[in-house]
């Protein structure tokens, strides 16, 4: 270096406001259990076909020799028929492996949640920063646009218009089956979504632009792209990050929610929806089949909200600057 | 000495509210009429009270907004109404350094970045790189050249100051705004940053527009001063004539609320007060704009506004000068 006299026994490198945020983090015990929790149960959804693997089974198939054949189709047994073949127990009925349903069920669950944060976030991102760098006009048009999505009631506009899109898609060539209406869930899902972190992204925008720094840009001749991209981006990875955590949970809820009332994922393929709309009419004789789904869906939305509440705490605007 | 800035009847009328659906929507006469030139390597001070249009100014000069009339020529050249593509290359020139040394400083990019981003938007390399250039800077402005990789919030008030100097100076500026460079800061630091802004202008022969509401900073800094009241100039006078020989009565009430270091001076100077407050730039007052609030004030302040005359060694736009 041209200074040695400055480098000597001098710590040069910056911490980023990023970087002070994941030290924060990291030291948060809220964050880091379920933190552990979600990579549980992702850790489970990818590795799903392993167990099926151990298990010498497939979560389509039917063990009738675990159910009581004489008298109905309750699962033999303790718990719901908990074994060491059935971990979980057995379906009422069909005598599928419960265990196997509820790791694919994870699979069903956090692809289309996650897919469907992705899509949202990004269609989110692009109008909010539109909307809010460009203003006057074309910020109108698109809150209103915001506005107008935010007031639908979405589960039961989703339920209404599921077959029609499903048809729709099929018109365009894809298969009839679960490939489409998983595609169809996660369109859904990020059509209801985008406007809830695209109106955060907005007001974000709107607070920045007005910032000196974006001045000092625009003073040196700097363009819109590298207003939006290079200065106001950068700033609002924060809100986004929060917004993307808190807002999974509710994509996982609603993707169960529409498929337990028969508009999203159907038999065959595993879904704690199903699962748990399967269970109803077992609840007093196989509680485990109807607890199972329900605190696979209850932990992993508790954990995403205390991850996301732990996040942004970590984020606390007062700590950017 | 030929003038690297000329301003003429330069004019900003910002929108305001609307009283009623279809009537008409007020417009806030923030600047109005001013003209005034800056030398090469001049520095001129302006003041005034906050609201008076001084950062306004600052802005329609450097072209963060755009002017409602009136003419700048920077360097020759009629830069009233040219797009930003058009500036790029003028904006080498005419630099501008902000107020809010927490706000003009991007707290998700390094000082490095910062100081780097004039080369990087104009794409400009400098000789030795820019990271070499962008160190260089750094130690100009008294800053350690290793300290590039460091964030914003790792540094005081003074120091984001400095780096704000620092990425105002990169592209060796014929001119710079100083919207209220100090106003910010302590007063222990205030010191510090004008003595660097003074420095660079006598090292690097920079004009400079010193944009301040503190009399004593502006006495310290400009070779000659503006004074500003409600949008438009009301007098110019190079420093030592101001000071001593105030012509616009406003500039007298100003200078008369300066504290006196001098304790037994205290007493020998009569103080002026005036009365009521800054009138609403909605609605100014016809004639002279400071009417309202003059003692000196005839039939004849209230039809005919006054133009800034030569008078002695002082521009002054008052139909009673002392």
């Amino acid at each position: 270096m041209s200074q040695p006299a400055y480098a000597a026994a001098q710590s040069v490198t910056g911490r980023s406001p990023s970087r002070m945020a994941w030290e924060r983090i990291k030291k948060d015990r809220t964050a880091k259990v379920s933190g552990s929790v979600i990579l549980i149960f992702i850790a489970l959804a990818i590795l799903a076909p392993i167990f099926t693997w151990i298990i010498h089974s497939s979560p389509d198939a039917f063990h009738t020799e675990t159910l009581n054949q004489e008298f109905g189709t309750q699962p033999l047994g303790k718990l719901g028929g908990v074994s060491g073949a059935h971990w979980f127990g057995v379906e009422p009925r069909t005598g599928r492996d419960i265990f196997l349903r509820f790791v694919f069920g994870a699979r069903t669950s956090l692809i289309i949640a996650l897919s469907a944060t992705v899509l949202a976030t990004i269609l989110g991102v692009v109008i909010g920063l539109v909307s809010g760098f460009f203003g006057g006009k074309t910020d109108l048009v698109l809150s209103r646009t915001m506005e107008i999505v935010l007031s639908f009631p979405s589960i039961l506009f989703a339920l209404a218009v599921m077959p029609v899109l499903e048809s729709v898609f099929q018109g365009w060539g894809l298969p009839q089956g679960n490939g489409t209406r998983i595609t169809v869930m996660i369109f859904i899902l990020a059509m209801f979504g985008w406007p809830y972190i695209g109106r955060i992204v907005r007001g974000q925008v709107i607070s920045l632009r007005e910032r000196e720094f974006i001045e000092a840009a625009r003073a040196l001749g700097a363009s819109r792209t590298h207003l939006i991209f290079r200065e106001i981006l950068p700033n609002l990875w924060a809100p986004i990050l929060v917004t993307v955590a808190l807002n999974i949970p509710t994509y996982i809820t609603a993707e169960a929610a529409l498929t337990f009332l028969g508009a999203g994922v159907i038999d065959p393929t595993s879904d704690w929806g199903a699962m748990l709309l399967a269970s109803v009419p077992f609840y007093s004789v196989d509680p485990m089949f109807t607890f199972i789904p329900g605190f696979a869906l209850f932990m992993l939305v508790l954990s995403f909200s205390l991850l996301g509440d732990s996040i942004r705490d970590a984020l606390d605007p007062r700590s950017s600057r | 000495m030929t003038s690297i800035l000329k301003v003429e009847g330069l004019t900003k009328h910002f929108p305001g509210s609307k009283h009623s659906l279809f009537g008409k929507r007020d417009l806030i006469q923030a600047v109005d009429g001013l003209s005034f030139d800056v030398a090469a390597g001049e520095a001129i001070g302006l003041v005034g009270e906050s609201g008076c249009g001084k950062s306004t100014t600052g802005r329609l000069i450097t072209r963060l907004l755009e002017p409602t009339a009136g003419k700048i020529e920077f360097n020759g050249i009629d830069i009233t109404h040219l797009s930003n593509a058009q500036m790029r290359p003028i904006r080498e020139d005419l630099q501008i350094i902000f107020q809010d040394p927490y706000a003009s400083l991007n707290p998700r990019h390094t000082v490095g970045t910062i100081v780097a981003s004039p080369f990087r938007i104009g794409g400009i390399t400098p000789e030795g790189g820019v990271k070499k250039r962008v160190q260089e800077l750094l130690e100009i402005v008294g800053l350690n050249p290793e300290h590039y990789n460091r964030y914003p919030h790792e540094f005081s008030g003074g120091q984001r100051q400095r780096i704000g100097i620092a990425r105002a100076l990169a592209l060796r500026p014929k001119l710079i705004v100083a919207d209220e460079p100090v106003s910010a800061l302590d007063v222990s630091i205030q010191a510090q940053v004008i003595n660097l802004l003074k420095d660079l202008q006598t090292q690097f022969d920079i004009a400079f527009i010193f944009i301040a509401h503190d009399l004593a900073v502006v006495r310290h800094f400009a070779q000659r001063v503006a004074v500003m009241y409600l949008g438009d100039i009301v007098e110019i006078a190079d420093r030592d004539t101001l000071y001593s020989k105030p012509k616009h009565p406003y500039t007298k009430a100003l200078l008369s609320a300066v504290p006196e270091v001098d304790p037994d001076a205290i007493g020998s100077r009569e103080r002026i007060r005036l009365t009521g407050d800054v009138p609403n730039p909605i609605n100014p007052p016809s004639g002279c704009r400071f009417r309202t609030r003059c003692w000196k004030a005839q039939d004849i302040c209230a039809t005919s506004r006054p133009q800034l005359l030569q008078i002695g060694s002082s521009q002054v736009a008052c139909h009673f000068p002392e």
